[in-house]
């Protein structure tokens, strides 16, 4: 009796195996949930690049209906608390515990090293709406890694171009000491053709004071035509501000990346007055989707999007359409990707292409700081530096 | 290296020192007078530099915006001793660290919820704005010499106060030994309450002045905060005097390392490494000469007299 028992509970096991063994390839045809796991910086100093990025999910979320592709959707902000380490624990429960199907966001080229290989080891899509580190643009690509922000070098370089164009042959450059900081002065070295007379890194982050470089700038004979420099988030708040008070501003004027947007300009105040920077869009753009997402945030949120806001929206829609063109069939990993590099979307920037090493191919432009027909501060774009710019990575992306 | 040169960025140094005083005065009157390890004193140099910034917007003057800002800062600090921190005295430096750690992360959040995300403005004066050329061709930020007298004027005022003062002596009878003192009739809670105000205040003034140099932002004083128990540590905690000459010589030894050192090393090192290696070991100066000033003088540099 007992042993008639047991073969009948071993025969119903080994039916239930078969069936899950043999139904299982039909079972995942259309995922019935799509999960998004979002990575990036909620508390802390910089949370202001955060909100941004986050409140820019919600309203691509928004227009799409809160189905991405059509299908029952779940997103999962995480906070990387600017901290590599932190990131990638996030990561981590991301891809095991919530068992997401795409892992997007990333302000931090630092925290974005440290976290991708959970996610890429997985064999789950991870795109980066902001940080582009050169690591993952060349020779570790990722046939799972897409960009739809830049690669760290591109907006510099498109400033090193600018400043020939402008005939400036002496600058000096000042950058945080981590790897989008490296990634930006080598930037600007590889297009600037005049001579780099200084190069400062100061620590990151917790740098808040530059008095003792203003000083060395002020000093140096002959003084440089320029400075170039890079400091996002709060950072840059100060940095404008003390360049300003320093008297520097008259004297060499301040070209930079990432330093003014709508996250800092208000706190800079009239000090950010004239700067030029290099970006690949700004709110003022000119195309449809750009006057929906740009006018419909600002009614939302009351506030105007900056750059991280933009091209997060953009990396939502992005797999709007790649899971809606793989009819939310996520298991076929290389149908997923195939769909995701035809970006098949309406990009705030205009037309949209990837390289070969899935970063976008792109306009770069001049956008200066004046002072908009409400008296508020806002960025203008006067000039195209560079059309179609390719990353000086990608020759060596071999996927 | 021209001699306008080394003398801008002394000022620079004495400036960044002057900076670090007003935190490290009251952080050093609480640990030595009240026996109290406040690791919350950063929050109140963000608070002050949020209040300022508040009552700026709201007043449009940055000076208005600091006068009505240090009572209010003054009356968080006091809040915070009375709510909280009171029934920390008997516990040990352990449990103090824990709570005031905690409240980091409460005025961190608070400020958050009340101010949101976004870095704060702070708009300068005129004729705040501006640079001096204290040497010819050699513009200085004018405020950062504001910075530098009012500095120097709460230094010279907190020597009148605890030396040449009923309060002050009373202060320096609690330091010394906090029992006899009550067992003479100060009221030593309401002394402590008072001195944790004043504390907050030179804190809050701290943040204040910095708050049109750097970026109001939420957790902000965490910045100065380690930077500032260094400087008390080689003062000697509970001194004053030693938290003053302690901050200079931070200060000066922190810009002077960031300016100069990038350049010494050019003399035998290629361009780029000199300038991250002189960058790096810049940055580590001040902990290194807290290092060898531990290993020779524990005590710090001018420990208090009579402890």
């Amino acid at each position: 009796m007992k042993r008639s028992k047991l073969i009948g509970l071993l025969v119903l096991v080994a039916v239930v195996v078969a069936a899950i063994v043999v139904f299982e390839p039909f079972k995942k045809e259309r995922a019935d949930k799509v999960t998004l796991g979002f990575v990036t910086t909620l508390s802390k100093g910089p949370a202001i690049i955060g909100k941004h990025m986050q409140d820019a999910v919600n309203l691509a979320l928004e227009h799409i209906g809160g189905k991405l592709g059509g299908i029952e959707t779940e997103v999962i902000f995480a906070d990387d608390e600017f901290d590599p380490e932190v990131g990638r624990l996030r990561t981590e429960e991301l891809v095991q515990q919530n068992k997401a199907d795409f892992v997007a966001g990333y302000i931090w080229s630092n925290v974005l090293l440290q976290s991708r290989a959970p996610v890429l080891k997985a064999e789950t899509f991870l795109i980066s709406t902001n940080a582009g580190p050169h690591q993952l643009a060349g020779e570790e690509c990722s046939p799972f890694f897409f960009s739809t922000s830049w690669q760290n070098d591109q907006t510099p370089e498109a400033m090193g171009e600018y400043l020939n164009q402008a005939g400036i042959k002496r600058i000096y450059v000042l950058s945080p000491n981590y790897p989008a900081g490296k990634d930006m002065a080598a930037g600007v070295r590889r297009t600037f053709k005049g001579e780099i007379v200084g190069e400062t890194f100061t620590p990151w982050p917790g740098h808040a004071d530059w008095s003792a470089e203003f000083a060395n700038i002020r000093a140096m004979d002959p003084k440089p035509e320029a400075v170039f420099a890079f400091y996002p988030g709060g950072a840059g708040v100060k940095f404008v501000k003390q360049y300003d008070q320093s008297g520097l501003k008259n004297d060499i004027p301040l070209y930079t990346v990432f330093t003014t947007d709508t996250t800092t300009l208000e706190a800079q105040g009239d000090a950010a007055l004239g700067m030029k920077a290099t970006m690949f869009w700004s709110p003022d753009m000119d195309n449809p989707t750009n006057k929906k997402f740009v006018s419909e945030f600002e009614k939302k949120y009351g506030y105007t999007p900056s750059s991280y806001a933009a091209q997060t929206y953009d990396g939502i829609m992005l797999i709007d359409s790649a899971v809606r063109a793989v009819g939310g069939n996520l298991s076929d990993k290389d149908a997923v990707r195939k769909a995701l590099e035809a970006a098949d979307f309406s990009s705030v920037r205009g037309p949209f292409k990837f390289n070969t090493n899935h970063f976008p191919i792109q306009n770069f432009y001049l956008r200066e700081v004046v002072k908009g027909d409400d008296g508020k501060l806002m960025t203008k774009i006067v000039a195209t530096v560079i059309e179609n710019g390719e990353d000086a990575y990608a020759k060596d992306c071999k996927m | 290296m021209t001699v306008v040169l080394l003398f801008e960025q002394l000022l620079n140094g004495l400036q960044l020192g002057i900076m670090l005083f007003l935190m490290a005065a009251g952080l050093t009157l609480v640990f030595g007078i009240m026996n109290l390890i406040n690791l919350a004193h950063g929050s109140l140099y963000m608070v002050g530099a949020y209040l300022a910034a508040a009552f700026m917007q709201w007043t449009g003057s940055y000076i208005w915006g600091v006068l009505l800002a240090l009572p209010a800062t003054m009356a968080v600090g006091i809040v915070t001793e009375v709510v909280v921190l009171r029934s920390l005295y008997a516990r040990d430096h352990l449990d103090q660290v824990l709570a005031t750690f905690g409240l980091i992360l409460f005025f961190n959040e608070a400020v958050r919820l009340i101010w949101g995300p976004q870095p704060q403005f702070i708009d300068l004066p005129e004729f705040l704005s501006g640079q001096i050329e204290i040497i010819p061709g050699s513009p200085y930020p004018s405020f950062r010499l504001g910075i530098i007298l009012v500095g120097l004027a709460t230094a010279a005022f907190l020597y009148v106060l605890v030396t040449h003062t009923r309060i002050g002596m009373r202060i320096r009878a609690g330091a010394s030994d906090r029992v006899m003192a009550g067992a003479l009739g100060i009221d030593i809670r309401l002394l402590f309450t008072l001195v944790f105000g004043l504390g907050a205040v030179l804190a809050g003034l701290a943040g204040m002045m910095a708050a049109p140099i750097v970026s109001v932002q939420s957790g902000m004083g965490e910045e100065i905060l380690i930077l500032t128990f260094v400087v008390i540590v080689i003062g000697g905690i509970g001194s004053i005097r030693g938290a003053f000459l302690a901050a200079i010589l931070i200060g000066v030894i922190d810009t002077m390392g960031r300016a100069f050192l990038p350049q010494l090393l050019e003399t035998f090192l290629e361009r780029g490494a000199a300038h991250t290696a002189g960058s790096t070991i810049a940055a580590m100066l001040t902990y290194l000469l807290m290092a060898v000033v531990l290993f020779f003088r524990p005590q710090g540099l001018f420990p208090p007299r009579s402890r």
